[in-house]
Order: C-alpha cells, then sequence, then structure tokens
C-alpha cells in the first residue's frame, strides 16, 4: 500500500506555468532566497495581522494546553514590577529542558512583553524546512539564531529587533538539556543585553523535563514551576563572557530557591556555594542518581522483545 | 552584475519557451537535444548620473571635433535634429533620452547667445509625430519653447522648397537633405542606437533626406547585399550611407554627432511585465500567477482593448552611454556599446528558426501591426539580428508566431493597404514590385498629401518593408507562421499553421527530419554573433 505521499506524486503534474519549472541541465539556477535555515526571512511575522494570529494561538491555543500538562506555577513576577513600570525590551534568559519551555514562558512572561516578544530559535532545528521555519515564526514569533557558529547576521537581525523594542526570550543553553542537568550557558544573551543596553530577566523552570524530555514523543502531564528573578543589568566595564556567567549563575540560584527556600539559597549565593545548573561533576550513573527518579510510570513499560 | 546573454541546449528538463505573440504570448515546448534557445544578456547597469555623462560628453567630443561650446557663437544657425517615433520601442519613461541631450545643447546655446535654432524630427518617410509624441520625445519645456513659434517641426521629404541637393556619390547616388539642416552652421543630431543598425552617417543621410535620395540604398540590391544591415561593415545600406555622409560633409555641413545607447530593460525589473523579461526556469510563484492572470485577461479582452493596454507601456531603459562629436568617431563607440548588451556568441547555423513577434516594431507606434509589417519584423529586424552569418542556413525555414490580422491603421498606413490589396495579390518577389509598381505609389499624389499634411507613412513606405525582409525571404527556403490569419499569412506568401508542432512538420518537408532549431528569444533585444 502506498503512502498518500507516493500516491500524491504518481498524480500528473499540472504543465508550465500551473506548476514551478524545472531547471534545463547545464544552467546555474538562481540563488534562491533562503526559505529555510538562518538566514530565513521572519519580518512577515510580525506584521499586524501575524501578531493578531500568534495572539490568538497563544491565548486560545497554548495556554489551555499549558493549563492542562504543566499546570504552571509562577513565581517572582513581583521582581518585575519596576521594569514593567520603564516597559522598555528585555532579555528573558531560561534554562532549558523541554519543548514545552517556550510555550510555557510564552504564556508565562507578563504584560506588557507577552505580545511583543521573539524566540531565539535554533536554526538548524526549527527553521529545517519552509513549513517548519513558517509555522515557528508565526506561532512563537520564532528568529533562527546559529547555534553552531558564530554568526554575525543573527546578532544583528536580534539586536535590531531588541532595538525596535522587541523582547527576547533566549534559551542560552543553546539546547534542550540532554540528561536532565544544565548545561553551560553561551554568550548570545549576555552580547545582546551588552549590545543593546537592555537588562536581562533570568527565568528557572523546574519541571518541563518530566513532561517533554528530550527524546520524548508524547508528552505526559506535570506540574511545573516559572521563577522569575531579579533583571541584571550589566556592569560598567564588563564583558559578555563574565555577563553570561553572572546570568548563569542568577538561573542556578533560582533553582536553588525552587529546591530549598529562598533564605537558603541566598545565603549560599552569598557564601559562592549555589549549586551549579550543570549538576555534580560525576560520572554519568551518579548524576541520573543525583535527579532521583522524575518518572515512576516508565517502570510500567511494557516488556518486549528484544529484535532478532 | 548582470548576467551575459546565453545559447540554452534545450533537454527534457527545460521548461516550454516563452513566445511573443503580437498583442499576448503563447508558451512552447521545444523539441529535445536539437533545440537551444539564445537568451539575452540581463540589463546593463545605467549610467547613474546621465546629465553628468551628457554634459561631459558635449565638452569631451570624440573625433576630430571641437567640444559643442566651441562651436557655438552668436548669430549662427542651429539646427538640431532627433530620432523620430520609431525609437526607441517600446517608447521609454519619461525623460526620454532625447529630451535628456536636447536640454543639454540648448543650455549651452542659450549661454552662447545662440537665437537662431530649429528643432526637427528627422523622419524621413515615416509619419508626422503627433504633439503628444513630441512633447513625450523632447519634453514639454523644449515644446512650449519651440513648437508654438514653429521652430520644432516634423521634417518633410516631400517639400521641394525645404530640400537642399548636396550632390552624388561615386556611385550616382544623390544627396539631397533637410534644407534647414544643410544651410545651418551646425547641424546637431541627437540620436538612440536601440540597435546596432542606428546612428552614424545613417542619422542625416536618411533620417533628414528626401525619397529622391532613399531610394539609392533603400531598395531591393542594397537589402540583399546587407548580411546583414546590422553589421555596418558587411551593410550595403550603411556602405552608401557613409558615401552620402561624405558627400555632406564634402558639401560643408558641419555636424555634431550625440549617440547615446540604451540598455535592454524594456520590460522592467518589477512591474506587471517583468516575467518577460526572466528566463522561464527562473519564474517564480509570483511571476507564473502574474502571467497566467496576464494571459487570462488579454484572451478575454477585444484586440483594440489589448492594443491600448500594450501600446501605453513604457519601457524603464537606462542609458548606458552617450558619446558626442565626429559622426564616424562617435558611431564606432556608439556600436560597440550596443554589442556589449546585445550581442551573444552562437555556435554555428541552424536548419530552422523560430522567432515571437511581439506587439510592436518601428513603424506601429500607437498604430496597428498590419500583415506588412509583420512580415518586415521578422524578416527584416529578427532575421537580420545577426552578425557573421545568418542564424538559419541557407534553404532553412523561418517560423514566425504572430496573429498577423488583416488589419491596417486607416490613417497612418494608407498605402499599405493598397500594397496588400493589389501589389502582394499579384506577386511578392521583391524585384518584380520594384520594378512594376514602386513608382507609382512613391509618386502618388494623394499619398504624398497625406503624408505631408496627415499622419501617414509615405507611399512608398510598404515597398520599403517588403524590401526590409528580402534578404530573409531570398535566404529562407520556407516561411512559417504559427497562429496567424491565415488568408493574410497566405497573401503575405508565406504558410500558415495553427500550432509550433503543425509548422515543425511542414518544415520536415524542407530541411528533413531531426532538423536543428534556433529561437531567438527576442525582445528584450538580444543580436546572435554567429560563429
Amino acid at each position: 500500500m502506498a503512502r498518500p505521499t507516493e500516491r500524491l506524486a504518481r498524480l500528473p503534474r499540472l504543465p508550465f506555468p500551473w506548476s514551478a519549472p524545472t531547471t534545463p541541465r547545464g544552467v546555474e539556477p538562481l540563488p534562491r532566497p533562503p526559505r529555510a535555515g538562518a538566514d530565513y526571512d521572519t519580518d512577515w511575522a510580525r506584521r499586524p495581522l501575524a501578531r493578531v494570529v500568534r495572539a490568538a494561538v497563544v491565548e486560545a491555543v497554548a495556554r489551555p494546553a499549558v493549563a492542562v500538562l504543566a499546570r504552571p506555577d509562577r513565581r517572582g513576577l513581583d521582581r518585575l514590577d519596576r521594569l514593567a513600570a520603564d516597559g522598555g525590551p528585555v532579555i528573558f534568559a531560561a534554562n532549558h529542558h523541554s519543548h514545552l519551555d517556550t510555550p510555557l514562558l510564552i504564556t508565562s512572561i507578563p504584560e506588557p512583553w507577552r505580545h511583543r516578544l521573539f524566540v531565539g530559535a535554533a536554526a538548524d532545528y526549527f527553521f529545517r524546512t519552509r513549513a517548519t521555519s513558517a509555522l515557528s515564526a508565526l506561532a512563537l514569533g520564532a528568529v533562527p539564531i546559529e547555534r553552531t557558529k558564530v554568526a554575525r547576521r543573527s546578532a544583528d537581525r536580534a539586536a535590531a529587533l531588541i532595538e525596535e523594542g522587541w523582547s527576547m526570550l533566549i534559551f542560552p543553553e543553546g539546547g534542550r538539556s540532554p540528561d536532565g542537568w544544565g548545561q553551560p550557558f553561551r554568550g548570545g544573551a549576555a552580547y545582546l543585553a551588552l549590545r543593546c543596553g537592555v537588562p536581562v530577566v533570568p527565568v528557572h523552570i523546574d519541571g518541563t523535563g518530566r513532561i517533554l524530555r528530550k527524546g520524548q514523543k508524547l508528552p505526559r502531564p506535570a506540574t511545573t514551576r516559572v521563577t522569575f528573578g531579579a533583571p541584571l543589568v550589566p556592569e560598567e566595564g564588563t564583558d559578555s563572557r563574565r555577563f553570561a556567567a553572572r546570568i548563569e549563575q542568577a538561573v542556578a540560584q533560582l533553582a536553588d530557591e525552587v529546591t530549598t527556600d529562598w533564605w537558603s539559597a541566598r545565603r549560599r549565593a552569598h557564601a559562592g556555594t549555589t549549586p551549579p545548573l550543570s549538576g555534580p561533576d560525576a560520572p554519568a550513573w551518579r548524576r541520573a542518581w543525583a535527579l532521583g527518579d522524575p518518572d515512576r510510570r516508565r517502570r510500567r513499560e511494557r516488556r518486549r522483545w528484544p529484535p532478532l | 552584475m548582470p548576467r551575459p546573454g546565453f545559447v540554452l541546449d534545450v533537454d527534457r528538463s527545460t521548461p516550454p519557451i516563452l513566445f511573443h505573440h503580437g498583442e499576448g504570448f503563447r508558451l512552447e515546448k521545444l523539441p529535445p537535444d536539437r533545440s537551444r534557445v539564445v537568451y539575452p544578456a540581463e540589463p546593463l547597469e545605467p549610467l547613474e548620473d546621465p546629465e553628468g555623462a551628457i554634459r561631459h560628453a558635449l565638452e569631451n567630443p570624440v573625433g576630430d571635433s571641437p567640444p559643442l561650446r566651441a562651436l557655438l557663437r552668436p548669430g549662427m544657425k542651429l539646427t538640431i535634429a532627433f530620432d523620430d517615433v520609431s525609437l526607441p520601442l517600446p517608447p521609454m519613461r519619461r525623460p526620454d533620452v532625447r529630451q535628456r541631450v536636447i536640454e543639454a545643447v540648448l543650455d549651452l546655446a542659450a549661454e552662447a547667445g545662440v537665437d537662431d535654432v530649429h528643432i526637427i524630427a528627422a523622419l524621413a518617410l515615416h509619419r508626422r509625430m503627433t504633439e503628444a509624441e513630441l512633447r513625450h520625445a523632447v519634453g514639454d519645456r523644449v515644446y512650449d519653447a519651440f513648437a508654438p513659434h514653429g521652430l520644432l517641426y516634423n521634417h518633410d521629404a516631400e517639400d521641394p522648397d525645404n530640400l537642399a541637393f548636396l550632390g552624388t556619390t561615386p556611385h550616382g547616388e544623390e544627396v539631397e537633405i533637410n534644407k534647414r539642416a544643410a544651410e545651418s552652421d551646425l547641424l546637431v543630431y541627437v540620436n538612440i542606437n536601440l540597435v546596432s543598425m542606428d546612428g552614424g552617417h545613417k542619422s542625416t543621410a536618411t533620417g533628414l533626406a528626401s525619397y529622391r535620395s532613399l531610394r539609392h540604398h533603400h531598395n531591393v540590391r542594397t537589402m540583399r547585399h546587407s548580411t546583414s544591415f546590422m553589421d555596418r561593415h558587411s551593410s550595403e545600406l550603411h556602405s552608401s550611407n557613409w558615401r552620402m555622409g561624405k558627400v555632406i560633409r564634402d558639401a560643408g555641413v558641419k555636424i555634431f554627432q550625440i549617440e547615446t545607447t540604451l540598455n535592454n530593460d524594456t520590460f522592467g525589473a518589477t512591474g506587471p511585465l517583468s516575467v518577460l523579461q526572466k528566463r522561464e526556469w527562473e519564474w517564480t510563484a509570483r511571476d507564473r500567477a502574474a502571467f497566467l492572470a496576464m494571459k487570462a485577461g488579454l484572451d478575454r479582452l477585444p484586440l483594440p482593448a489589448r492594443r491600448r493596454i500594450f501600446h501605453s507601456w513604457r519601457a524603464p531603459y537606462g542609458l548606458t552611454s552617450v558619446q558626442a562629436g565626429e559622426v564616424e568617431a562617435v558611431h564606432e563607440i556608439t556600436t560597440e556599446n550596443v554589442y556589449r548588451q546585445q550581442l551573444v556568441e552562437v555556435e554555428g547555423q541552424t536548419d530552422i528558426l523560430t522567432m515571437g513577434l511581439p506587439y510592436i516594431c518601428p513603424y506601429n507606434v500607437n498604430s496597428i501591426m498590419n500583415p506588412i509589417l509583420v512580415m518586415c519584423l521578422g524578416l527584416g529586424y529578427f532575421f537580420n539580428m545577426y552578425r557573421g552569418r545568418p542564424l538559419v542556413r541557407e534553404g532553412g525555414v523561418v517560423i514566425m508566431s504572430h496573429p498577423t490580422t488583416w488589419e491596417f491603421h486607416p490613417v497612418h498606413h494608407p498605402s499599405y493597404i493598397d500594397f496588400f490589396e493589389q501589389v502582394l495579390a499579384e506577386t511578392t518577389d521583391p524585384v518584380e514590385i520594384e520594378a512594376r509598381y514602386e513608382k507609382q505609389f512613391a509618386e502618388d499624389e494623394w499619398y504624398r498629401h497625406l503624408y505631408r499634411t496627415s499622419y501617414a507613412y509615405h507611399g512608398v513606405h510598404p515597398f520599403y518593408m517588403w524590401y526590409w525582409g528580402c534578404h530573409g525571404l531570398a535566404h529562407a527556403g520556407k516561411v512559417i507562421v504559427v497562429g496567424g490569419d491565415r488568408r493574410a499569412v497566405r497573401r503575405l506568401g508565406f504558410t500558415p499553421a495553427s500550432t509550433l508542432q503543425d509548422a515543425l512538420e511542414m518544415a520536415e518537408d524542407v530541411v528533413g527530419r531531426d532538423a536543428t532549431i534556433t529561437h531567438l528569444h527576442n525582445p528584450p533585444l538580444v543580436m546572435a554573433d554567429v560563429k
């Protein structure tokens, strides 16, 4: 039985110009305008109509879905009050466990930023095809960011948007956690904050790894907690590497606050003993052991015969 | 960086090729592996500062000529002649390059205190230009300053009081040109060199000449020995004009020639017709949608409405060069600039040459492309767009695509109607036509009256159109018109065909099976340099 796509391919092709022309052999085709990847043009997704569609998607689809799947407990929003009064653009920098992190944060970030927000998304993942590019740009307000190499164009585009008054959501780890522990923060968020002179709000997400961790296909509902930290403003004379370390430290302190309590976390922060996001420097089994057992249902998986 | 023109070898991946078809289009699939398509180069970058380039050219003439400023003095008689409505094609967007040049010349004349200035449309035996056409060419400022005082007017090749006989060439060719131009202290000729045939001595020796003078090179013998008339060095038409140019010079007529070249940005990079300027496999979804919408709309419109739409198009041509000074030196540079844009190297001749003829030729601007002009455009102009050897081999087949409607503009082309109804009904042989009928039409008082007072082409003009194609007629073994009015096509002596496939099958009778095919993808203009 042929697949539907194969059956579709077998249908007679409409003649040119009803269908796209083929290129004769020996002719060098024109460089095509980027339809996907790091150079994908997302300007259309910030036009009024696309913004209305995105707001509808966020409020009518993402919010109920997040409420059902993640049951989020949002904390620390009071730390943003002064910033909200200014109303200027902000960079939200969060740890990253799951695909659910983005909808969770988009529905958690308060006004005035929620509907004037773009998401730094991996060009090699979210912008791999034309369809995913369009969907990411429309539904998430995503902008492609090169994570495999230093790309001036990605940075220029993000900086231009921030300067236009758009806020940014970025996951400085550059990808979802492979094992439940955090990864070192990259310098992108810090660089943009220094370049554009905007504050960075550290955000810690807890629990999304239990719902839809990397490699998992179907989500399993669980509770999550989103904690917003106090905005970080770059100090005079700092560089992006040091500022990135400061952001990572702030997110680690928020993680500590979630695991223990605010007071304990503050004391450890001052003592310089905040547990790192990346977990213990130990063999893999011990790192996994230290995470505990987040998913009891895994035990109920049906035994399967090994492939012969 | 614009891409150069090239020759595409058609294979199974090649999409159907665009053929112009009068006020419409056809998409034709050419047989793979034995067909090729000659594509024009992309438009050259235009000069950034056209006014500055014009001023520079006037101050730094080429050849044995002082700057224009040095030639102007108070009390002198200055005549400015310019190319008529037949150039460029389609008419260019305002400001027309002639306006820019004439204004620059007049600025210098005013500065030098020249009072006696006449401006003449050098139209030879073409129809007179209307006020709107003159305004478009020279601009409102120049028109309003000169026309109301009778100082801006059309050349009249049948006004015996205003023609001056200057002498005879060693070949016995009489040279008679506009008297005002001949008797001026300086004649400034403002040209547009759209194709390499234009310009040089042909500007004055043809544009400002009378029938008495023109008949020496606008004849069957000259045209058959012009191989092609787009290549001056192989063109008897040009040799004759160059001989006449020498007579004009020896008679003491001082000419300051200003020649300009345009890129081939005929349909624009954006806009409704931009798809016509793109290579078919590069048509985007938007291009294809625009083409389909355009075609669907045009197919539903009556012919007069389609004609009005097409003739309202103004091409966004850009100026690529301007040079001024002594005629021959100027023209050498001009020709190189035309070739730079239009010439495409083609390896060898072909058995079958196909061409899609558009809605316009030099003689139906704001008018109707009648069957005689179809013949002239196909076998005259397109066939002659070569250097070296014709694109089609001797005895090969020429296939033209055009509706070829049996329709004539009664005001512009009155003698064409009689030529088509009387002369072509008798014979299509150019030699016989020339011998039996030319004199009668050329000296007909009614045609002469219409030429001088109305907006009619001269009585002899349809003959010249037929001569223009006589080299192609003699060279080709068969001429087939696709999609044309069958009666009109047969009257021309050609073979009608409903589709290109039918035409190719008919061509097999002449050139055999598996004959090679070359399509000239024109317009935008392209000229084949056949090796």
